[in-house]
This record gives C-alpha cells, sequence and structure tokens, in this order.
C-alpha cells in the first residue's frame, strides 16, 4: 500500500512508519476491545497513514462516524472519539454520551471513553466538555500529532485546509507551530537541515521557531546525516497569482474539474461503466461517482500526471501500442518456458490495461472539457491578465460570466486575478466589480469581498506604480512559445505562465537570489538564509555529479501544477537539485477561495 | 513591553486581580466558574467527585491547563511524564499547596510557556505584575501557539481589569484575534462589543455582528436583524449594502406574502400558467427584479413589486435592467415586450433600436430562451459588425439577413455560394434568384 512512497529520493515511507508506531501505540493504551467513532473529516488524512487492517490487529472492532444523537450500540470495552478541536464537534460527543449521566456512578461501568484530539488537544474544547459535564467521562485524553502525511513519494501534506485562511486573514498562527514542529519531526528522522532559506513573515516565524525549536533539544541531537541538505520556506501571499490560474497538467485539470481529497478523486460513473460487468449491458447505470485513488503508486498515472493536458492524448496512444504489442507477444511464445513467463506477466499486463483505460476515460472527460468555449475563454482571459493585458479596464467577460450567473467563485478567481496582475484595481473598478456582485449573488457576499480584501487577493490601487510587469520581465513568469509535447521550461505547466513561487525556487539554487534582490524586495515579506550546526562528522561529502536536495516548504497551500513544474526541475538533466514538495494543503483556485469566503454555519 | 511606574500603579488600583480568591459577587459569576473550573481541569480530573461548590475555593495556583505531556515524536527529546494515565494521578499534584507553589515558581515566562506547550505542570498564578504578564502573554504569542496563547488570555481576562487587558491588546495583534476568537466561542458579545470599542475597530465589530444574521432563519426575524444592524457603525460602501440588504429581504416578504396569496386564489392567469417554483425570500437583487419582471410586469412604478420602482430602488444599472428583463419577457415569449425594450423615440417621433449590450448578446439571450427566426433575424440586422452579422446569421439561419447583407455589400459571388446551401426551391432559394437576375444591380464581382 506504501511502497511508491519508498521510491523516491527521500524515502518518506520512514515518516509513514513513525505515525504508525504511535498510532498503534496509543490504540494499546487502550487496553481491549475497541470501537472509533470518528470525526468524518480524519478519515481521510488517516487513510493515507494506516488502513482498517492496522486498526484490527489493535482490537478496533467496530468504526462508527462521529453524529448526534446515542451513540450506536457496541459491545466493546473502550470507545475512542478521533476528533479534530473544534468546539461543535464537542457538543456532539457530549450529546452521545450524556445519557451515561443519567445512571448512578456506583454502576459497573461498562465502557471506558477516551479522545483522541488530531491535530492536538485544544484548551477551548476541554472547557466545552466540561462545561457540558462530560470531560469527567474520559479516561483518557490525547493527542495525534499528525503533522506531515506523506502524501507521495515526493510530497508531503499536513492536509489543513484552513491553514491560509487562519494564517493571513484571522491572525492565527497556530498552524505555523504545527508546521514548526513537523519539521522537527521531519529532522529527528532524516537529520538535521544545514541550510534554511525562506521568503514572507510566515516563513520568517517558522524558520525562528525551528532554530529556538533546536536550541531547546540541543542535548538530544540526532546522529543521522542529514538527508536533506536545505529547506526553503515560502509564504503563499508572496504569490498570490499561481493558484488563481487554471492548472492545465493532466493531474492539475483532474483537480480543477472534479477535485483531489487525500489523494482520491470522485469521478463521474457514467464513462466507467462497460468494464465492470460487460455481461449487463446498460442494464442499471451506475449512480455513485466513481472513487479513484491517485498517486505514483500507479505507474502509468506517475509518467502522465504532470504533462500537459495538450500532451496526454499522444502519450495515452503511445502507452496503448506497448500494452497491444505485449500482448501480442503470447502469438510468439512457442516453448512451454515461454508461455509460462508470459502467464506470469500477465497480472501486471492486465493491471496496465486497466489503467490505461482508466485514464483514457478521464482524459476524455477532462477534453471534454478543455475543448468547450467557456473553457477557452475563461483561459483567454487568464492569460491576457497574467500578459498585462487591458488588467486597468471593467472586463467584459468577467461582466457577462455575472450577468450569467456563472459560479460565484469563478467570477471572485478571475476579479482576484485583474487586482494581483494591477497590484491592486482602480477604486471605481473595484466598486464597480463589487457592485454587480452583491447584486447578482446576494448582499451577505460582501464578508466574502472584506475577507478577500483584508487577505490582499482584492485591492484598491494606491498610488505606488504597479510592480507586476517589472516582476513578470524579471523572473521571466511568461513564455511566448511553451513547449507543451516537450517542455524545456517550467512555463508549459500553465501553457506560458511559469509559476512565480517556482521561478523563485529554481532561481534560488541557481543563480542566487542575490541576482533578483530588487524583486525579492516588491514581494511582501523578508527574505533570508539560515544555516544549522551539524554535530561533527556528519557533514556530507558530496560526490561529484551528486545532486543537491531540497525541502520546499508552501506555507499556505501549493497547487498540483506547481508540483508538477519542480519534478520538472527535479528531472532535469543538469539540474543539479531534487526537490520534496511539503505544503499545508494542496490546494486550486476553486478550494482556495472557498476556504476564505464565510458562509452560514450549519444549523 | 516594560512599562513604568504609572501602569503599575493602574494594575495594583484597577486589576480585578484578588490573590487567590474570587468575587463571588460578580455579575458574571456563572462564567468564572466555568473558566476557573477549565483552567484547574487537572484537579477536577483527580477529584472528579467534587460538588460544584467546591470550586470556589479552589485557588489558582499551581493548576496547570494541560493535563498530559505529549507522547509521540517528541517523546525522545522532551523528557516526558510517562505514561498519561499515569499522569493524570501524578503524586506531586496532590501536594499541598503550599508545596506546589514553591515547586513552580521560579519558572520564567520562557520556561513556563515551553512546559504549557509540552503539556507539562505550570503555573499562571505566579505572574502578578502587569509587566510579568505581560511578557508572559508576549512570549505565548511568540511561540505562534494559538492553544497556549488563549490560556495565558483567560489567565488575564481574570486577574486584569478589561480597561488595562484592551489597552494592553492594541499592541498585540495576534494576541487581540485570538482573544476575539475566543469571546467569540464562549459567546461574550457584550464583552466583544466594548472590546471592538475600545479598539475603534468599529466597522470590524459591525461586519462581525451583521454576519450573525446568516445563522437566523426565520424571515421576520432576519429583518429585524438586520434592521437593528443599520445602526451599525459601518464604512460607508458597506452601510449601503446593508441598509439594500435590509429593504430587500423586507419588500420580499411583502411580495411573498401577497403573492403566496393571489396564487392560492387563483385570481391571476400568470401564477395558473407559470407557478411559481420556490420562494422569493433571501434572493439575490436580481433574481428579485427576474421574478419581478416575470409576475408583476407593467405594474404602476408605485408598487413595490414593479420593476421600475426595484430598479430605481437598489440603482440598478442599465445593463443589468435590461439583460435581466429581457431573460424574463423572452422566457415568457412576450416578444412585443422584448421589442419595447430596445425602442426609443426621437423628438420627431422615429423610432429606433437602442442597447446599452452589443446586440450580438442580445441575440444569444432570445435564441436560448427560443425565439423564432422571425423575432432572431430583427436583432441580428441589428449587429453593426458584418463579419458578426453574418456569422450570427448562419449559425441561428437568418436566410433573409444573409442574403439582404449580401445583396447590400453587391457580392454575387458569396450570393451564389450561398444559393446552394439552401433548399433549392425553398422561398430563400426563389429570393437569391431573384436578386441575381435583377439587372438593376452592380455587382462587385
Amino acid at each position: 500500500m506504501s511502497a511508491h512512497l519508498s521510491y523516491g529520493r527521500v524515502n518518506l515511507n520512514i515518516l509513514r512508519e513513525a505515525a504508525r508506531k504511535e498510532l498503534r501505540e496509543f490504540l494499546d493504551k487502550c487496553a481491549g476491545s475497541k470501537a472509533i467513532v470518528w470525526d468524518e473529516y480524519l478519515t481521510g488524512p488517516f487513510g493515507l497513514i494506516a488502513q482498517y487492517s492496522l486498526l484490527k490487529e489493535h482490537e478496533v472492532e467496530k468504526m462508527f462516524t462521529l453524529k448526534g444523537g446515542r451513540l450506536p450500540a457496541a459491545d466493546v470495552k473502550n470507545i475512542i472519539f478521533f476528533v479534530r478541536p473544534r468546539l461543535e464537534l464537542m457538543d456532539i460527543i457530549a450529546e452521545n454520551i450524556s445519557e451515561k449521566n443519567g445512571r448512578p456512578p456506583q454502576m459497573l461501568s461498562p465502557r471506558d471513553f477516551h479522545i483522541l484530539f488530531v491535530p492536538r488537544r485544544s484548551m477551548l474544547c476541554e472547557q466545552r466538555l466540561k462545561e457540558q459535564g462530560v470531560l469527567g467521562s474520559f479516561i483518557n485524553i490525547d493527542e495525534y500529532i499528525l503533522d506531515l502525511i506523506p502524501y507521495d513519494g515526493d510530497l508531503l501534506s499536513m492536509e489543513s485546509e484552513g491553514a491560509f485562511r487562519e494564517c493571513y486573514l484571522e491572525s492565527d498562527q497556530t498552524s505555523l507551530y504545527h508546521t514548526a514542529k513537523g519539521l522537527m519531526t521531519l529532522q529527528a528522522l532524516y537529520g538535521t537541515i544545514p541550510q534554511i532559506f525562506g521568503k514572507g513573515e510566515c516563513a520568517r516565524h517558522v524558520a525562528n521557531m525551528m532554530l529556538r525549536m533546536k536550541r531547546e533539544f540541543a542535548g538530544s541531537q540526532t546522529q543521522i546525516l542529514p538527508v536533506f541538505d536545505s529547506l526553503l520556506l515560502l509564504d503563499r501571499n508572496i504569490d498570490l497569482l499561481t493558484p488563481l490560474a487554471t492548472q492545465l497538467t493532466y493531474e492539475g485539470l483532474i483537480d480543477e474539474v472534479y477535485g483531489i481529497t487525500n489523494g482520491y478523486a470522485k469521478l463521474p460513473p457514467e464513462k466507467f461503466a462497460a468494464q465492470k460487468k460487460q455481461g449487463e449491458v446498460g442494464k442499471d447505470l451506475p449512480t455513485e461517482p466513481k472513487k479513484m485513488q491517485l498517486n505514483s503508486a500507479e505507474e502509468l498515472y506517475a509518467e502522465i500526471r504532470d504533462k500537459n493536458f495538450n500532451a496526454i492524448g499522444a502519450a495515452l496512444s503511445k502507452k496503448a501500442k506497448i500494452i497491444s504489442a505485449a500482448f501480442e507477444e503470447r502469438h510468439n511464445a512457442k516453448t512451454v518456458g515461454e508461455i509460462k513467463q508470459f502467464v506470469s506477466q500477465l497480472p501486471h499486463m492486465q493491471a496496465a490495461r486497466s489503467s490505461l483505460a482508466n485514464h483514457t476515460s478521464i482524459a476524455e472527460l477532462i477534453k471534454d472539457i478543455t475543448t468547450s468555449e467557456a473553457f477557452f475563454d475563461n483561459l483567454t482571459v487568464e492569460q491576457e491578465f497574467m500578459t498585462g493585458v487591458d488588467t486597468d479596464k471593467v472586463n467584459t467577460y468577467i461582466e457577462d460570466c455575472i450577468a450569467q450567473k456563472d459560479p460565484l467563485i469563478k467570477i471572485l478567481r478571475l476579479v482576484c486575478m485583474q487586482s494581483v496582475c494591477n497590484n491592486g484595481l482602480k477604486q471605481k473598478i473595484l466598486d464597480y466589480y463589487k457592485r454587480e456582485i452583491l447584486q447578482t449573488y446576494g448582499y451577505e457576499h460582501m464578508l466574502t469581498l472584506n475577507n478577500l480584501e483584508k487577505t490582499g487577493l482584492l485591492k484598491p490601487q494606491t498610488s505606488t506604480r504597479n510592480n507586476y510587469p517589472t516582476i513578470r520581465k524579471t523572473l521571466k513568469l511568461w513564455m511566448e512559445d511553451a513547449n507543451e509535447q516537450n517542455p524545456n521550461d517550467i512555463s508549459y505547466v500553465y501553457s506560458g505562465y511559469a509559476p512565480l513561487s517556482i521561478r523563485l525556487t529554481q532561481v534560488l539554487a541557481r543563480p542566487g537570489w542575490r541576482s533578483i534582490e530588487e524583486v525579492l524586495k516588491m514581494l511582501p515579506g523578508p527574505h533570508f538564509e539560515e544555516r544549522q550546526q551539524l554535530p561533527a562528522g556528519l557533514h556530507k561529502k558530496r560526490q561529484q555529479g551528486e545532486n543537491r536536495t531540497t525541502l520546499v516548504f508552501f506555507l499556505g497551500g501549493v497547487t498540483y501544477a506547481e508540483v508538477a513544474a519542480l519534478r520538472f526541475l527535479s528531472q532535469m538533466e543538469d539540474g543539479g537539485t531534487e526537490y520534496i514538495i511539503a505544503t499545508t494543503k494542496l490546494i486550486n483556485g476553486t478550494s482556495w477561495i472557498k476556504s476564505l469566503m464565510d458562509r452560514p454555519e450549519a444549523p | 513591553m516594560i512599562r513604568g511606574k504609572p501602569d503599575e500603579d493602574d494594575y495594583w488600583n484597577s486589576s480585578k486581580f484578588k490573590a487567590f480568591t474570587f468575587d463571588d459577587e460578580d455579575d458574571d459569576f456563572t462564567r468564572l466558574k466555568e473558566s476557573k473550573r477549565a483552567v484547574n481541569s487537572i484537579r477536577s480530573l483527580v477529584e472528579e467527585e467534587d460538588e460544584e461548590d467546591d470550586v470556589e475555593k479552589v485557588s489558582w495556583s499551581g493548576e496547570p491547563v494541560g493535563r498530559k505531556a505529549k507522547t509521540g515524536s517528541f517523546q525522545s527529546f522532551s523528557e516526558s511524564f510517562g505514561d498519561p494515565s499515569i499522569r493524570n494521578y501524578a503524586p506531586e499534584l496532590r501536594k499541598p499547596k503550599s508545596e506546589y507553589k514553591d515547586y513552580v515558581s521560579d519558572w520564567t515566562p520562557e520556561e513556563t510557556v515551553k512546559r504549557m506547550q509540552q503539556g507539562k505542570v505550570y503555573s499562571l498564578e505566579k505572574f502578578r505584575s502587569l509587566q510579568d504578564k505581560l511578557l508572559l502573554l508576549d512570549e505565548a504569542v511568540n511561540a505562534h501557539d494559538g492553544n497556549v496563547i488563549t490560556a495565558v488570555l483567560i489567565y488575564l481576562k481574570k486577574s486584569l481589569s478589561k480597561e488595562i487587558l484592551f489597552r494592553e491588546l492594541i499592541t498585540r495583534e495576534i494576541a487581540l484575534r485570538h482573544y476575539i476568537h475566543y469571546l467569540k466561542e464562549i459567546g461574550e458579545q457584550k464583552l466583544l462589543v466594548e472590546l471592538f470599542k475600545s479598539m475603534d475597530r468599529t466597522e470590524d465589530m459591525a461586519l462581525m455582528q451583521y454576519r450573525d444574521h446568516l445563522n437566523v432563519r426565520d424571515e421576520n426575524k432576519k429583518r429585524d436583524f438586520l434592521k437593528n444592524c443599520l445602526s451599525f457603525p459601518f464604512s460607508p460602501d458597506d452601510a449601503t449594502h446593508v441598509q439594500d440588504h435590509y429593504t430587500l429581504l423586507e419588500r420580499q416578504i411583502i411580495i411573498e406574502a401577497n403573492d403566496k396569496q393571489v396564487e392560492s386564489s387563483g385570481q391571476a392567469d400568470i401564477f395558473k400558467k407559470y407557478p411559481r417554483k420556490a420562494s422569493i425570500l433571501n434572493m439575490p437583487i436580481i433574481t428579485t427584479l427576474y421574478y419581478s419582471c416575470f409576475y408583476h410586469y407593467g405594474e404602476s412604478d408605485g408598487t413595490f413589486s414593479s420593476p421600475a420602482n426595484i430598479r430605481k430602488t437598489f440603482r440598478i444599472s442599465d445593463k443589468q435592467f435590461l439583460l435581466t428583463c429581457l431573460g424574463a419577457r423572452a422566457k415568457l415569449k412576450a416578444w412585443f415586450d422584448v421589442d419595447a425594450l430596445f425602442t426609443t423615440k426621437n423628438w420627431l417621433g422615429y423610432t429606433k433600436k437602442r442597447s446599452p449590450i452589443g446586440f450580438h448578446r442580445i441575440v444569444d439571450i432570445l435564441q436560448k430562451n427560443n425565439a423564432p427566426v422571425q423575432v432572431l433575424q430583427d436583432y441580428v440586422n441589428l449587429v453593426e459588425d458584418v463579419e458578426q452579422k453574418i456569422s450570427l446569421a448562419q449559425k441561428y439561419k437568418c436566410h433573409d439577413v444573409i442574403i439582404n447583407t449580401y445583396r447590400d455589400l453587391k457580392d454575387r459571388q458569396q450570393l451564389i455560394v450561398y444559393r446552394g446551401k439552401v433548399e433549392r426551391g425553398s422561398s430563400e432559394y426563389r429570393k437569391i434568384e431573384e436578386i441575381l437576375s435583377n439587372s438593376q444591380l452592380r455587382w462587385k464581382n
């Protein structure tokens, strides 16, 4: 289930194993049979760490989803709540177990209650349990620090959806503290990272905390040869533009169109119906979406996911030819030995064939969208903004989209993008957009517009001049002739636009940030470099031609297209650096804007 | 951070802090009790049988907020307390208070915060002077750990007068945000409003209170809630929006009640022919205008439900008004109304068709509403750009427009090509034949 985590430059399976060990230890602490009551949100992230089999081995006999009312019957000794530290969840837990309060305390207690807070316990939550009069019912209140979850062979995510909102809108930097702790865990397992670079306020905070934690733990230096040569911490708000753009890699588009959650995408079932059972022709079309796990464990997916979507057709047909050829081999198998060998390869070939069928179906689904007029028009406007065309005028396409009541998030993505590419909108234009949005989508969205303004995604132009063109030119953010089939530059991931965040990463590796001081000053927050002392004898002696390994941490989220661009840099022959990517959450423009919206709370 | 004497005096004069005892007369008695119990949670876990009344005797001293050290990846670093189930009953915690105090009294703010983060025993009680408390708060903020910041804030809330706490929070943005969050979570609306006022952040406060309307479900209560919001100190722009929001809902309630009654009584044909699909309550203004153009077209300006009145009250732009109106009337296939939307008369009495949006968009909208070719072609004809006109005409099969355009362009070749595309013997075909055989025309090719 997790082999793909160990194929990369850094064996991330070690981290997964550490997380599993901790989980086992917690489960063993609650001796006897158990049932787990899940905060549904957590099942996704936990799925990346452990399967049901692990829980079963540790006497977990039943699992429930946390919801109001009484607890379902379960003949177990322990009931364990796995929850995020949220007040509303505490109320549900209280409701679940409060009937217990009715019984006289002397009665035999058939069940022990435990709470496992993920990723941290919270004093407010415990206070709430106390108010509800149930805190005392818990034998054990613990926390399970799920900071960095191995997401793929070169990718770690904290799966913390609210991190950007908390850091940049609510000034709650707790997620930065978790980040620093996560990085300390990482260093405990993979050795001290000798060099830390960073850009942005939050990056600075995280680096400070890491250095401080290191001082505090000075006595217990790990004696591990460092795996990472350097760490680069990047604030999401130094590059607000990239996530707003539509991702054009295969994986990026799957995320844009269907959304990838905890490594799974839910796809419309129609296209996948035929493969299931060929016998029942169109008898009953499946109505449940097809849930597909997407990671590098699947050979074909690993091969194509980072390609520009325009190169997918060719890649799939090439693969199809190889697979057909392999199946044709059976005619050449004459001797028993040859047949035996062919048969032994069959399972692998069949897996490859079904993988090919799946991705052909997905690619077809996505092609229907990318070839639509609406998609093209939207992309055209995005590219105009990114190249600086007419960013200081009311855009008629946006106007039309509002008039057609297109989804609000689409409108907000475009308006924010225009604002970012123009270093703020003229007051008159901003007011116009705001009025149109409020009249068409409802006045309550003034809360959302306010949030976007507070995070800088939307802003009135101040007297300072628009420096986006300078940034674009210096960092070569727009490449006129991006090669989508055989890329030679990271700009292929957005068919022309090279993500700013990744350009910064690229320049840092070569020739260094000193060459772009001017631009760095235009982006918010400080940039810095720190060194961490290594214990004697742990200094790595690099072989000639050996690549450096850099961990790039995106505070506030990263897109799949950015990940693809970093993978592209890792694979460049003379690149000299391989990248491991970490983030608070994998995001796209839609999920990102959504996290900044204010909506009615569930009743 | 380091403050001089006057503040110290302030503290001693106005601080609510009364060492080790609580003011039972406090209005917020229950609240105190709850918070106190929370802070003392470790103790009550040990002595779970405690009656409520016992709580008052519990002092601040030495009662840690967290009960346990974290287990897991950091265990190797921190001298962890060991198994939590044992830890909960750790002997230290049962020591007499005096002894316990000695045990913890020497920790600096930094050490204390560190211990809090590690879930170890700690005490906030020893931070007695304002200066010490603020050092502690700053240290917590430095650690970026929301949980610890909140714990410290709860202690400061209890032990400082609110004036002083508010004053100190002005320069501590992060702590302030956590404090606001905390007050929101525990529902101390009144204190929150005071806080915002003293911070001169009245706009934030207004928005925050406005947000609560989202949780009000009953429309009449929501309307009253919004009415109440009108007096809040919003920024000028937001104030307009909130006023509009209130006016809109107020109107929707009236329209809804009226239309519901009319519909059920069966008096009006329009409702019989097109039964309402949903209530108009809480819909955006543009949707409301559409509804008005659909069900209340032609009503006099004076009525609340008339399109003209809504347009004026909510300052709807010409473009938006036209698009919305067009959509509604086209849906009803009221082509005469559609026509009237664009017709303007000049002072000589000539009529002319005008539109604030390109006619190509109008054609698209009409086509989406299944307008017949006779209607469509009128508008295709009004498209100024010739190429665009022809491509639209071809898309929607407006033969007359195409034929006339080629004729006007004197483009014989194109006309011949087009003749090949239409059905032989059809009226279009005959029309093209007629034109081509007209010897009066001077073709350009």
